[in-house]
Formats: C-alpha cells, structure tokens, sequence
C-alpha cells in the first residue's frame, strides 16, 4: 500500500468519525497551546528583563570600592577597610583606549525645595558624560554642561517626576530650587520614557559631582559608569580600570568591577531554567492528552473489529494494519499539533493587545519540542492499540455484525 | 485446486473440547461448483475460513494451487488470501463510511495498484453489475441486493481462482438473492472455483456438486449431472 493510498485512508477514518476526531485534536491542541503559551511567556520575561537591563546603558562596566568576591558565600567585609575612589581616580580611567566615557557617580538623599515646597529626593552627584552612559533622554533644557569635573557649579537637572511633584505644570526652567541649605538653578529635566528601571531615574535629580562631593561632604564615589568602545573591548576596559586603579591605589587590588553582562548571563540563566520548568509542566498536558488518544484509539480498535477482521480478509497483513492506524494517530497528533500552534498564537496576539509592553513569542525550540512531543506520545500511545488491532483475530472480528 | 487432508480444528472454551472439522478430506478442482450444507454448528463456516486461510487447522494438511498453506507465515498467508481468494460474507462487511467505489478499490489499494491503473478495473467492476450510477453512495444508501454485489465486487476484483461465499443470501429476499446466486455462477461460468455455504435448499441444488455436513464431517458428497 502506497504512503498516499495510507494517509488518504486514514483521513477517510478521521472524516469518517467526526466527533472522535474532534475531541482528541482538541485535547492534542490543548496541550501544545500550553506548552507553546508558557513558554513564550517564560521567553518574553526573560527578553523584558534583557531590554530593561540593556537599556541601562550599553557596553557598561561598573567600577565599586571594595573588593568583592562575587563567587563567594561570605558577605564583601573587605569592602569597609578599602580605599575610597577619587574622582581623580575616575579621570585616569581615560588612559585606556577601550573606554569611551566615564561617568563618576556620588549618590545620596537631601531635602529639595522650592516656594515652601519640600521633598526628600535621591540626589545623583556626576558629569556630562553621565548622558551618554545611561543613555538619559532630555525632556527640556539640556544635561549637566560638560568640562571641568573638578568645578562645583549650582545647576540641577530634575527627574521627571520630581519636576511634576514639585513644579506641577509650571515651568522649571531657569527657576532656582534649595537642596538643603544651598541654591541650584534648573538646567534641564529628563524625560520620561526611553529609561529602564525607570521610576528610579525619574525620581532623583542630577548635579555635578563636585557639588555632591561638597554637600554630601565627602570625597569617595558611590561607583563608577565606564562605557566601553564596543561589546569587544568590555573584557579591555576591565582590565584595564582594575590596572589603571591598582597602580593608583599603591597596588592594592581593592575594587570590584561588574559588567553587564555578568550580569544578564545570571538572569538570563534564571530565567530560562524557569521557562524551562514551565515548559515541562505543559508537557504533561501533552502526555494527557496522549493518554486520551489512547483510549480513544482503542475504543476505535473495537469500534472497527468487523472493519479489521475485513481488511485481513481482503489481504492485509497485520504490519499493514498496524501502518494503517498508526497513521492515523501520527495524523491526529500533527494535525492537534498545528490546531495547537495556531490556538497558542491566537493567545499571544490577545495578550499582545492587552500587554503591548511585554514581549511576546514561542522561541523557535518550543515549536519543534510541542510538534515533536505530541508526535511522539501520540504514536506512543498510538503503538498499543495498532498492535491490538493488528493481532485481532479476523475470523472472531467478522463473526460479529 | 484445493486439497484438504485430514483436516481437523478443534476450539478449546475452557476446559471444553469442539470437534469444530473432524478429519475432513476434501478434492476440488478448478473452476468447480460446490454447495455446502448442513445443520446450524456442522462446521461449515469454520471449513470455510480455513480454506480462506483466514484460520488455521489444528492438524492435517492444506494445499492450495501445489502450496503448502500450513508452512506459510501469517504475512505470506495474507499475500495468498489476497491474490487467490475471493470473500462474500452474509453481512456484506462492507466499509460504512467509503463509497462503493472506494470499497471495491480497497483490495487493489491494500494490494499497492497505482491509482491510475485501479479506476478503470473499479468502473468495469461495478459495470459488470451494474453497480456504475451508485458508485459514489456509501453502503447504507444501498439495498441489501446491491450491497452484495458491491461485496461481489471487491471479492472479485483481484481476479482471485477461488470464491469462498458464506450464506451470501442469507440476508436477501428471494429476489434479490437469486439474483446474487445468478451472479455468482456466471462468475464460475468464467472460471472461478465457486464455494457456497447455505442452508437454502433450492439454491444448494444449483450447485453441481453438493456436500453435506454433520458434527463436522463430510458425510455426503455428490456430484450432480444438471437435469
Ligand atoms: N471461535 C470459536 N470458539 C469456540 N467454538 C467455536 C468457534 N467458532 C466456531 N465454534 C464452534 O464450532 C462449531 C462449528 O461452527 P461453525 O460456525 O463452523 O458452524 P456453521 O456450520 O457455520 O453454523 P451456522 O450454520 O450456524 O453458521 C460450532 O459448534 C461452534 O460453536
Ligand atoms: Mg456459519
């Protein structure tokens, strides 16, 4: 028998029982929609949590006091007895020709007001340069003004939503606010959107380094931003803030530098142990709905007797039957499979509509596992009643009506 | 043609021992004409299914055209049964949910025919009984008499040497059924061996040789010479 002349007699047996056929591809397609579902959900998580990091800031290196080891189970102690980094520092780091900008950062929290207005607000000391690192967009004016990082001049620029609580909608350029006891004029405030972890940003205020240092009274930075030329130079760039530090530092190795993308890589491997561990758990929706095609086959097997008992008599060999039906649960599968891709789209595109923000799409991997699993549990489970029917009796099979 | 010595099959239920063929030798030769009768449980179907190959014999010895059926495997069987033997059932057994065309087809298409070569047999095949302007309605759309001739059909459409019929009338009217008996032996007038079980005393003695069973035995085997 030719592999069409067996494929269009299992699709006249599939037509022939429609409601049969129907169920089992409902249940086939139920369990690849979750499987493909799941995991795409699993997949836009960890695609959100890259963009969220990326968009920090490209081809970042961070540089912290202290020396850290970040394999260790014991906490960093080392860190309290570490020198502090200089601004100083900072500006050496230029030495090396894989960094691109470097931006010194003083961090800490002061009262901001304006006309009796007052805030508690986390103020970020730094440089021009601090723009082009975190890749902050301006909503109006323009960003701390580039040159000497040494000069501690009184200009701020505002969070955007530290703009609205304390300006409302009134403007605030050029208007001269109080961080604790001393005047700032407004120079700029950032925008909203384009920023990762964004209400962070939007809720602190920029000023230039030196004048963090003086109000916050202290030399130490909190870190510092290296951006680096390119993705190929991060490993240069780190060795080379660890070099350039430690010679200034009378060779103590005592910071700690962090990339990105040591970063990302543990996310990343979180998240895709998760997305993982859900697609396994969607799997065992495909391994119902295996069983239920087994049920279902074998109530066919014995629906069918006389149809078998037949077939043998006109010639068939049990290997022919055994094709025959093992064809048609290979149908079923594939076809639920494809039902089951295209439910777990239609899925995605709801969700699209309702969370536009989060991206959404079966990795390519889960396609083929969905496709591939549900074939295999369906000729699986497919095997026993083929063999039931393929060993019948025919003589019993067409004593019956 | 067929060459049965020493037959015997016994069925096991339980404990229980049925005597179902009880050394039955049987001679037919090609393009004979055999009724088979005898009482309800003589054996008469079980013979039939061991001639079809589609049951084997507890002991004794089957030749089919110089074949050894016993020392065949059951795919070598299948292959036999397909290319030797014709099948007509008293439930025609036809597949509900293919049309006629399709049922008769189904032998050519299990046998591994290319399709171009299966549609003009299936057409002469159902001309032949003037089956053509129903070819494309499934069996329930069908009488009882047309539903036998479809089955006629597919028995016949892989030219088999050997026609096995069990009571082929058994669920026809008169008519109908003389009519499938008339077919039956214009296909022995071609020269198909023809073997029909029946209880129907009249069609039985249309057969030019008659056997008769009793508790699985041959007890009576006569040649008639037509009247
Ligand atoms: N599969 C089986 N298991 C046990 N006994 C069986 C089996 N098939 C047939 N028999 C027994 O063998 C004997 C012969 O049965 P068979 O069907 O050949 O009779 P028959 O002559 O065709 O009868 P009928 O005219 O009623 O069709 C009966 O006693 C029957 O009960
Ligand atoms: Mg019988």
């Amino acid at each position: 028998m030719s592999p069409e002349d067996t494929l269009r007699f299992g699709y006249r047996s599939l037509t022939g029982y429609p409601t049969r056929t129907l169920l089992m591809l409902l249940a086939m397609s139920i369990g690849v929609t979750a499987v493909v579902l799941l995991t795409s959900l699993g997949e836009g998580a960890r695609q959100y949590v890259l963009n969220q990091f990326s968009a920090l800031g490209s081809n970042m290196v961070i540089v912290l006091p202290g020396r850290s080891e970040t394999t260790g189970a014991a906490p960093p102690m080392v860190g309290a007895t570490a020198r502090d980094l200089t601004l100083e520092d900072a500006l050496a780091l230029y030495r090396s020709s894989a960094v691109r900008h470097v931006a010194p950062l003083i961090v800490g929290t002061a009262n901001v007001s304006y006309a009796g207005l007052s805030r508690e607000v986390m103020i970020l000391g730094s440089t021009a340069e601090m723009q082009a690192v975190r890749e902050l967009e301006m909503a109006q004016g323009r960003f701390l003004p580039p040159g000497e990082a040494e000069r501690a001049s009184n200009v701020v620029v505002l969070g955007a939503k530290v703009k609205r609580e304390i300006f409302g909608n009134a403007t605030a350029l050029g208007e001269w606010v109080r961080i604790e006891d001393r005047r700032y004029r407004v120079i700029g405030v950032l925008s909203d959107k384009g920023q990762s972890l964004g209400a962070e940003i939007s809720d602190t205020v920029f000023i230039p380094v030196a004048s963090a240092q003086q109000l916050f009274n202290t030399e130490g930075l909190f870190r510092i931003l290296v951006q680096a030329r390119a993705r190929e130079s991060i490993p240069r760039a780190v060795e080379a803030a660890r070099e350039i530090i430690r010679e200034r530092h009378d060779g103590k190795d005592d910071i700690t530098v962090i990339t990105q993308d040591a970063v990302l890589e543990t996310f990343d491997r979180i998240l895709t142990a998760l997305t993982l561990a859900v697609a396994g758990i969607a799997a065992i929706s495909l391994g119902v709905a295996g069983v239920l095609i087994m049920n279902v086959m074998l109530v066919a097997v014995s629906q069918r007797t006389t149809e078998i008992g037949l077939l043998k008599a006109v010639g068939a060999s049990g290997a022919q039957i055994m094709r025959l039906f093992l064809t048609e649960a290979a149908m079923l599968s594939l076809l639920g499979a494809a039902l089951g891709i295209v439910l777990a789209y239609v899925g995605i595109w709801i969700l699209g509509q309702m969370f536009p923000a989060f991206p959404l799409s079966p990795p390519n991997w889960a396609l083929g596992a969905a496709v591939g699993i549900s074939l295999v549990t369906g000729l699986l489970f497919g095997v026993m009643p083929a063999r039931r029917a393929a060993r019948l009796d025919p003589v019993q099979a067409l004593s019956r009506r | 043609m067929i060459r049965l010595t020493g037959i015997n099959r016994i069925f096991e239920v339980g404990d229980e021992k049925v005597h179902a063929l009880n050394d039955v030798d049987l001679d037919v030769g090609a393009g004979e004409y055999l009724s088979i009768m005898g009482p309800s449980g003589s054996g008469k179907s079980t013979l039939l299914n061991l001639l079809g190959l589609l049951d084997r014999p507890t002991s004794g010895t089957y030749y089919l055209d110089d074949v050894d059926a016993s020392s065949l495997s059951e795919d070598e069987r299948a292959t036999l049964r397909r290319d030797k033997i014709g099948f007509v059932f008293q439930f025609f057994h036809l597949i509900p949910r293919l049309t006629a065309f399709e049922n008769v087809e189904l032998p050519l298409t299990l046998a591994g025919v290319e399709p171009a070569e299966r549609r003009p047999k299936v057409e002469a095949a159902l001309e032949s009984l003037g089956l053509m302007p129903r070819a494309a309605h499934r069996p329930e759309q069908l009488s009882g008499g047309q539903r036998q001739r479809v089955a006629i059909a597919r028995a016949t459409i892989m030219d088999p040497p050997v026609l096995l019929a069990d009571e082929p009338t058994g669920n026809l009217d008169s008519a109908s059924g003389s009519e499938v008996i008339d077919i039956l032996e214009e296909l022995n007038h071609r020269g198909i061996t023809l073997l029909v079980v029946t209880h129907d005393e009249a069609l039985g003695k249309r057969a030019k040789r008659r056997i008769h069973m009793v508790d699985g035995a041959i007890v009576e085997d006569v040649q008639q010479t037509p009247s």
